[in-house]
């Protein structure tokens, strides 16, 4: 099971039938061992890793803090999740450290990203302070580099 | 005026392996799995070491048998990976690679006519290299009925009144083969019976697969004061360009071994030698993460390979697989000329690693698996095409 997971994670795409291979197992047996992983949530989905340096260059990426007030019933829970269902949010993660929650998230350009922070989010009640850091260039994401590594040149053919 | 050369240096024929490189290097879009080095660069927290070494100005000259500190890793984790112990300060010599190890040792060891075995097929330098220290060299076939391990019977067959040395390499290149705890320890009962010295070369040791631990010849009782314990960081670690092996010995011939190093080579490069320490300090997770990709790559290779009709039994070691192509009525060489003319796929004849290679090719999967995937629907349609021509 981790096994299909880690290739899961480098290449969602991959052929079964190459994961098959690869593993030793029959392709039946790695189909129903993704279905599986998804029928009980483990696998949330599948995305793409767009280059934004050349696709959609004005959409705006930003990271933000959020410090707020928890409940006392339900801590951040309730209110997490209140902030995580907006459209703009891609990631939601509550952390350790000086402020509660870090948000990514994405706005078509820098007006709608703005209102989302002053209209959407600074206005919920329990959202004491936020700081917003605007994503000016993307190195590495979800483990793939933008800029890559030069190809090592290997002899053709060595013992 | 036409230069002499030496006879038992024109005498040695040229390598296969380099007739074939310079025909593979004169066509375009070759996908080679002719590749002896692994595909990875090397771990970037290694990388960095180095980098980290050289912003201190770390760039003299090191100790002759290699950087104290070093030493002591190089002890640290054979006592741990392969259960003997070296003193780092005496038993234990850095050199630039293992092939310049193997020749320190060889020279070191041989009086002129000195008869050394080896196991076929085989790395194409041993035989050279027994040559180049004016060494008599003595193949030992083995076979692939018995998984192209070395058996206690061939061995003993071959040893006559001159032979000095055993040299080992297990797992193998280019075969794969691997031998276990008993069968080593039959070779090794013939070895101290027959007061031979037992070079073993065990760089493909951490690139065993499917749980199988390595056992190394040197751990057996009886056997550390006549072995020469060869290893270094290139296959494990992807580490090949920065040159470093190690030779651990009794002190009498590491002794030996540092006074030829000394004149012919000084010292190891202290780059490569900083960066070893992190390697095999920190090394572990990313060689585990290294050999788990081999050996999905090489359950996909040698399923590919059965699949279209060539006999290929799956390798316990190394990033190599042998597969017999005997069935498709061709030779080795054939077979790798039509394939690489006709599909532009670049494997090694079996036979530049020994006539006994004859009936085999090697693949290495030390590429990537897109490269392999095309390369083996690339073969099959060779393999069916020549096949269903067969005389």
């Amino acid at each position: 099971m981790d096994a299909i997971i880690d290739l899961l994670q480098q290449n969602a795409l991959m052929p079964r039938a190459d994961m098959a291979r690869l593993l030793d197992m029959e392709l039946e047996e790695v189909e129903s061992a993704i279905a599986k992983l998804e029928a009980e949530g483990i696998v949330l989905g599948y995305q793409a890793i767009i280059n934004r340096e050349k696709y959609d260059t004005d959409k705006v990426t930003a990271i933000i803090e959020v410090k707020i007030t928890p409940e006392r019933d339900g801590g951040f829970d309730r209110i997490a999740s209140r902030i995580a269902k907006f459209e703009e949010v891609q990631s939601c993660y509550l952390v350790s450290g000086g402020y509660d929650l870090l948000i990514v998230i994405e706005a078509a350009n820098l007006r709608n990203a703005a209102a989302f922070v002053a209209e959407k989010l600074s206005t919920i009640e329990a959202v004491q302070a936020t700081a917003t850091h605007f994503r000016l260039k993307t190195y590495k994401e979800n483990g793939a580099f933008h800029l890559f590594e030069s190809v090592t040149e290997r002899l053709s053919v060595s013992p | 005026m036409s230069i002499e050369i030496a006879d038992h240096v024109r005498d040695i024929p040229r390598s296969g392996i380099r007739d074939f490189f310079e025909i593979v290097q004169t066509m375009d879009d070759v996908i080679s799995l002719g590749i002896g080095e692994p595909d990875f660069a090397t771990p970037w927290h290694i990388r960095e070491a180095a980098i980290y070494a050289l912003e201190r100005g770390r760039t003299g000259y090191t100790s002759n048998l290699g950087l104290p500190r070093l030493r002591r890793s190089i002890s640290d984790y054979v006592r741990k990976k392969f259960d003997v112990r070296y003193e780092p300060l005496s038993e234990i010599l850095v050199s630039v690679g293992v092939s310049e190890s193997i020749d320190l040792a060889l020279r070191a060891l041989l009086n002129p006519g000195d008869e050394v075995l080896y196991h076929e097929p085989c790395y194409v330098s041993y035989a050279p290299s027994i040559t180049l220290a004016r060494g008599v060299a003595r193949a030992i076939e083995t076979r692939v009925e018995d998984g192209f391990r070395l058996t206690a019977s061939a061995l003993e067959k071959a040893i006559g009144p001159r032979t000095r040395v055993l040299m080992m390499n297990f797992p193998t290149n280019p075969t794969g083969a691997t031998m276990t705890p008993a069968d080593l320890e039959e070779i090794a009962a013939v070895c101290i019976r027959h007061n031979l010295v037992v070079m073993t070369d065990e760089i493909y040791s951490e690139l065993t697969f499917d749980e199988g631990r390595h056992t190394s010849i040197a751990s057996l009782p009886g056997m550390k004061e006549r072995t020469v314990f060869l290893h270094g960081v290139s296959k494990a670690f992807a580490m090949t360009g920065w040159r470093i092996g190690f030779a651990c010995a009794p002190t009498e011939l590491i002794e030996a071994m540092m006074k030829i190093h000394q004149y012919a080579i000084l010292c190891a490069p202290i780059m490569g030698q900083d960066a070893t320490i992190e390697a095999l300090e920190r090394g572990d997770e990313s060689v585990a993460k290294m050999r788990n990709e081999y050996q999905m790559r090489r359950n996909f290779i040698t399923r590919a390979l059965n699949d279209m009709g060539l006999d290929c039994p799956k390798p316990k070691g190394s990033f190599y697989v042998f597969p017999k192509i005997s069935s498709t009525g061709l030779t080795s060489r054939e077979f790798s000329m039509r394939l690489l003319n006709e599909e532009k796929v670049a494997v090694v004849p079996g036979t530049a690693f020994g006539p006994s290679g004859e009936g085999h090719v090697r693949c290495s999967f030390a590429t990537g698996l897109d490269q392999i995937k095309v390369a083996m629907e690339r073969m099959a349609a060779f393999v069916s095409r020549v096949s269903s021509t067969k005389p």
